[in-house]
């Protein structure tokens, strides 16, 4: 195959993946924006003004970020790891699989799939924010690298689940027991600076305090921690996992027998 | 040139199964081949193994001479697979699936809808393209499948138990399907479990049991070693009593059914013609099963 044929075989990739959401998109698009309605009502309009500032800010704002970015790690990871896991357990994987599309362009395009859902969904919760509160970019280039990057890690993650998952629970025992307390615990509705030095210690080992940080600087310009050093943490997991999973497909591991 | 060349090939699943000990296998250019074997005998796992969905422990693989280790991108282009099981998205329609297949070859939009027209036409599914794929008959479907695998015309077509729990008439048109194929020049490998099938479409033929090729020749050759063929009989008058005859076995089945047993060198002429003698008439015979089963029975001892 040649590069144009390579570009047909990752555009075919994508506009399935991408069809794949949007056909449903009550079950992928509509869910978040309703929750993250729910934490605007509950965390920002109700509770926030009782907190008071955070960071300089009113509550409302200072969570703002966070709640985007929670919904974009958790839509880009559900997307790519439930696509993937879909097509291994009706077998139409095998498609793609006896095909002569390299192992890096099924997961570029899975991973694009990803990424489109998570910005799509922030971009819909970010409408749904602006409802509640004012939004002001500080850095616009800072925050649409951020949101792309944290799509790409966080679909990575979600295909590195979806490689291992031999049944239903295997896809959800990540997100619930893994995902979802280093999302609450990241930074989204409180600054580390509240906690004690040694749960701030701990949670620099949270990847998504990164994140979060990098994002709220780039709409805010406030952050918990250095913004270069958010970048290198990312960049460095996405490295990790591209070369992670191109080692298992290249293995075929989880997608052979 | 060999459109299939296989060396030594082993495989042995993780719970420890020796699926394939060592076999060899060779299928000519435009061959119509046969693979057949009982159940679990390693005919899926060869072909999951060509059509690299399974890992093999060793041996060699070529596809019109590409290696399967050194240049599986064109030997995946060489290759159109049918695979025993349903492997396609319920919720796609007739023709996603088969685009999507084409783009994931690298083919053209304009030209894979040229030929998705052409192959879901001539495989009766055209009128059903926008038709969401779970609504399909379990025919449709496996049509639908074989109309995927040619979507990048591949030069050798490899068909896992295509017909099977397929209704007999969208077998036979299925049947003539795949010879129009062949003799356009693609090369067939077909697994079936209907040996009248492989006796119909194949000139070569390959016999695997537990792992291992235990015949390898062509139709004709394999044919020709039966030496026994059983006939079914019909009577027109009832018979109580069968008479001894030397050359042929016969078994009374019901008053007006036999069976006889014809060995090599005997003709069917003879046997009338003792029959007419004792004053037994037939009004029609039939093969009790095809050549090709009863040969299949005998050499795997079933």
């Amino acid at each position: 195959m040649n590069t144009e044929q390579y570009l047909i075989a990752y555009n075919t990739i994508v506009v399935k993946e991408v069809s794949r959401f949007t056909r449903i998109w009550i079950q992928t698009v509509l869910p978040p924006a309703v929750s993250m309605t729910l934490y605007f009502i509950i965390f920002g309009s109700l509770i926030g003004p009782r907190i008071g500032k955070m960071g300089g800010f009113d509550y409302m704002a200072f969570i703002s970020p966070g709640i985007i970015m929670m919904s974009i790690i958790n839509n880009s990871y559900a997307n790519v790891v439930s696509s993937f896991f879909g097509a291994k357990y009706q077998r139409h994987i095998e498609e793609i699989l006896i095909a002569p599309v390299p192992y890096i362009i099924i997961l570029a395009g899975y991973i694009t799939g990803g990424i489109v859902r998570g910005l799509l969904v922030g971009f819909v919760v970010t409408i749904v924010a602006l409802f509640f509160t004012e939004l002001h970019v500080h850095n616009y280039f800072i925050v649409f690298a951020v949101v792309f990057l944290t799509a790409m890690l966080f679909s990575l993650a979600g295909l590195l689940n979806g490689i291992f998952a031999n049944r239903f629970d295997d896809i959800t025992i990540i997100p619930t027991f893994i995902l979802t307390p280093l999302i609450y615990l990241g930074g989204i509705f409180y600054s580390i600076e509240l906690l004690p030095q040694f749960w701030q210690t701990v949670s620099r080992f949270n990847p998504i305090l990164y994140m979060v940080n990098a994002f709220r600087y780039g709409m805010l310009g406030v952050s918990d921690i250095n913004i270069v050093t958010a970048f290198i943490i990312i960049i460095l997991f996405i490295l990790a996992l591209t070369g992670l999973c191109l080692f298992l497909l290249n293995r075929g591991i989880g997608i052979k027998t | 040139m060999n459109a299939l060349e296989i060396k030594n090939l082993e495989k042995t699943y993780a719970n420890g199964l020796h699926a394939l000990k060592g076999i060899d296998l060779q299928v000519d250019e435009a061959d119509f081949f046969a693979l057949l074997g009982p159940n679990g005998a390693g005919k899926s796992t060869t072909i999951g193994i060509i059509s690299s969905l399974v890992n093999k422990n060793s041996g060699k693989i070529s596809i019109f001479g590409f290696d399967l280790d050194m240049h599986i991108s064109q030997v995946k282009s060489c290759l159109g697979i049918v695979p025993q099981e349903l492997n396609f998205s319920q919720f796609e329609t007739c023709q996603e699936i088969v685009l999507n297949q084409a783009g994931y070859y690298g083919i053209k939009r304009h030209v894979a809808l040229k030929r998705a027209e052409k192959y879901l036409g001539e495989l009766g599914l055209w009128d059903r393209r926008h038709d969401i794929s779970r609504t399909l008959s379990g025919g449709l479907k496996r049509r639908l499948m074989i109309a995927r695998a040619l979507i990048n015309e591949p030069r050798m077509l490899i068909l896992d138990e295509p017909t099977a729990g397929v209704d007999v008439e969208l077998r036979r048109s299925m049947w003539d399907f795949l010879k129009e194929i062949n003799s356009n020049g693609t090369t067939i490998l077909l697994t079936t479990h209907y040996l009248e099938e492989a006796e119909n479409l194949c000139k070569n033929i390959a016999i695997i049991d537990k792992g291992l090729i235990i015949e390898h020749t062509s139709m004709r050759q394999l044919l020709g070693k039966l030496n026994i063929e059983t006939f079914v009989l019909d009577l027109e008058a009832p018979v109580s009593q069968l008479p001894s005859i030397d050359k042929f076995t016969l078994r009374l089945i019901d008053p007006l059914t036999i069976e006889a047993d014809l060995i090599k060198g005997n003709t069917i002429n003879e046997l009338f013609y003792i029959l007419t003698k004792h004053n037994i008439r037939v009004s029609s015979m039939r093969n009790k099963s095809s050549r090709l089963e009863e040969l299949f029975i005998r050499l795997l001892n079933i």
